[in-house]
């Protein structure tokens, strides 16, 4: 089973790298989420695939020598909650700077910081 | 006498408390300002009484969920930690105070609640004594940064928030998988047992790629060379408060994760040293390069942050004890001071109407108390004696000459005498020269009083004052805690044999 979780986690992390490369944010959007999701991955394959059964101590037994790890269960809820809420913010901020600046190409974004010659000017035309 | 357990959790509990009531305060600005206010004293107060329970050196700890360490979430405080929450509660009652005066976020009800939950996300980064809760306290510090960065909702503010949002989600997911994969290797997660298991695992390869890994993840936090370019693309466009608290804590918390990993879990090996040594001199010169070109008060001093880290930075590329206890130094100085130059930032701006220093001028006559209190946290940035700065600098300087390590310190003087050039640059365009035009025409904003301002700069003035007049107290502070760092079995044991959480 590891070698197909391997390759599928680089195959994830590939797309994510190349959608987030791209200059259009929703894209970008769309990469931050496979990025999350092969980080979740992998946290699942470090904690050893193997048995699968259920963690539950029942009855007179105390230890759980042979069932399927529940850390990374643990860790990986944790990240996907977190992962949601962060690309929740992420897209209402998208959908804000899309309405207030008409853009979704990340190179025209200059609010910020513009181009050095055109502050330049403003300043020039403001002390005139 | 409080039990570890208590004074652990108050720090958290403070502006947790803080961050509910200022919620639930929503509709009622005044009350909710005194609730934040008091959650910052109270803060404060918790911080105190852990900086007053760990100075003689001792190391508390304790677990969370009635779960032994290293199961349980442990929560741990040695001088490191605590000087930091200290001063995190510090800035955080200055800030607020400031902010009482500041009209431009008053009528906005989630500065407070995200205020708090800064601090909250913060303060949980420096505590914690594991690696998985460190990324979620990492989480909610971000969350709520992302959230005060646009709160203002300005163009500009949407265009910086998208960058800044963007750069700093790519940088936690890989902290997130260095995680996982430190988990594959090891699995364990908390700090101290990380620290005992590393240097046993075979694969010396492995180890280095996973210090590489960590040491990218936190660099980007810390706005490291190559990784802080997100910084100068979004901090100047926040308000002053905002940007003020945000220039102290965010990038220290990266900053205080790297020299934590890097004592504790990983050994830096001298391979390490040289990278970590050549992004900090990179570091050192690109921030002040970029400050030297910029004609913008908050620019200038957002670039200064870059290149200030990168002193930091020195001490865990040497690793000496006497080179950790100048980071420590350095990090406290430089809280202080660059916070405080970012609040003298807000009221030039609110006196002469603009952050441009083209556009400004004159205010030596105008406003003479600031004229003298920008001087104090101006000249101590740039390591003038006999303020804090000189002797922080002198602690990072003299351990890299005694290691042989001459282009760290002779780096580290070039860029203090450009900080120098910096920061008179301001001094003669903001302060000294006859304005361009004529003083703009009183606002509503210029009208309200000063002095809630001018008290919360001046109290951080006096702090750095107190430093550079009086540095035996502080530097035998950063030693001790230096020494705590380096003797990483302290660490070990305090969190591995600390008995198990009762009260």
């Amino acid at each position: 089973m590891e070698p197909l979780y391997i390759v599928a986690i680089g195959v994830i992390a590939g797309v994510a790298a190349y959608l987030l490369m791209s200059r259009n944010v929703l894209r970008m959007v769309l990469g931050l989420l496979l990025l999350g999701n092969a980080a979740n991955l992998t946290i699942f394959v470090a904690g050893r695939l193997g048995s699968s059964l259920p963690p539950l101590i029942t009855g007179e037994l105390t230890t759980i020598a042979l069932s399927a790890n529940p850390l990374p269960q643990a860790l990986i809820l944790t990240a996907i909650v977190i992962s949601f809420s962060l690309v929740a913010f992420t897209v209402v901020l998208l959908h804000k700077a899309d309405q207030h600046l008409h853009i979704v190409d990340t190179e025209e974004m200059r609010e910020a910081e513009p181009i050095e010659p055109i502050a330049d000017r403003k300043a020039n035309e403001a002390t005139q | 006498m409080m039990s570890p357990h208590v004074l652990l959790t108050l720090p958290i509990a403070a502006p947790l408390a803080g961050l509910v009531l200022t919620t639930l305060l929503w509709r009622m600005p005044r009350l909710q300002r005194f609730a934040g206010l008091a959650a910052g004293c109270a803060f404060l107060l918790a911080g105190i009484a852990l900086l007053a329970a760990t100075v003689d050196g001792d190391i508390l700890a304790t677990q969370f969920g009635s779960w032994e360490a290293p199961f349980g979430i442990s929560f741990v405080a040695d001088n490191l930690t605590s000087a930091m929450v200290l001063i995190t509660a510090i800035m955080a009652v200055v800030v607020a105070f400031y902010q009482l005066a500041a009209s431009e976020e008053n009528e906005r009800p989630m500065f407070q609640p995200l205020y708090h939950g800064l601090l909250l996300g913060v303060t949980g980064a420096f505590m914690t004594g594991d690696i998985f809760n460190m990324y979620v306290w990492f989480e909610i510090m971000l969350i709520s940064s992302f959230g005060l960065l646009v709160l203002g909702g300005t163009k500009e503010q949407l265009d910086a928030g998208v960058k800044y949002v963007m750069l700093n989600l790519v940088m936690t997911t890989l902290f997130l998988a260095a995680i996982a994969f430190l988990y594959g290797a090891t699995g364990t997660l908390n700090m101290a047992d990380l620290a005992k298991r590393v240097p046993n695992i075979e694969n010396d390869g492995l180890v280095t790629a996973l210090a590489i890994l960590f040491l990218l993840a936190f660099a980007s936090k810390a706005a490291l060379f190559p990784l802080f370019f997100w910084l100068p693309a979004s901090y100047h466009t926040a308000s002053t408060p905002i940007l003020a608290i945000f220039a102290a804590l965010l990038t220290k918390v990266g900053v205080y994760a790297i020299v934590r990993c890097f004592t504790l879990i990983f050994p830096v090996t001298d391979g390490l040293a040289t990278i970590i040594g050549v992004m900090a001199a990179l570091t050192m010169i690109t921030g002040v390069l970029g400050a030297a070109s910029h004609f913008d008060i908050r620019k200038i001093l957002s670039f200064h942050i870059i290149s200030q880290i990168g002193y930091m930075l020195v001490g865990v590329a040497i690793a000496t004890p006497l080179a950790l206890a100048g980071s420590v130094l350095y990090i406290v100085h430089h809280i202080i001071v660059k916070a405080n130059l970012f609040l003298i930032g807000g009221v030039i701006r609110r006196k002469s109407g603009s952050y441009q220093l083209k556009k400004i001028g004159g205010l030596h006559r105008t406003a003479p108390f600031l004229a003298i209190l920008f001087c104090i946290p101006a000249l101590s940035l740039a390591g003038l004696p006999p303020l804090s700065g000189f002797w922080a600098k002198y602690l990072v300087v003299k351990p890299s000459l005694d290691a042989g390590n001459w282009y760290l310190a002779a780096i580290s003087l070039a860029v203090g005498l450009l900080t120098l050039y910096s920061m008179l640059k301001i001094w003669n365009e903001a302060f000294w020269k006859t304005p361009a035009t004529a003083a703009p025409a009183p606002t509503r904003d210029s009208k309200n009083s000063f002095a809630a301002q001018y008290i919360a700069i001046a109290f951080l003035s006096a702090i750095t004052m107190a430093i550079g007049l009086n540095p035996e107290p502080f530097v035998a502070f950063s030693v001790e805690a230096a020494g705590q760092l380096t003797d990483s079995s302290r660490y070990i044991d305090a969190v591995l044999e600390s008995p198990y959480a009762r009260n």
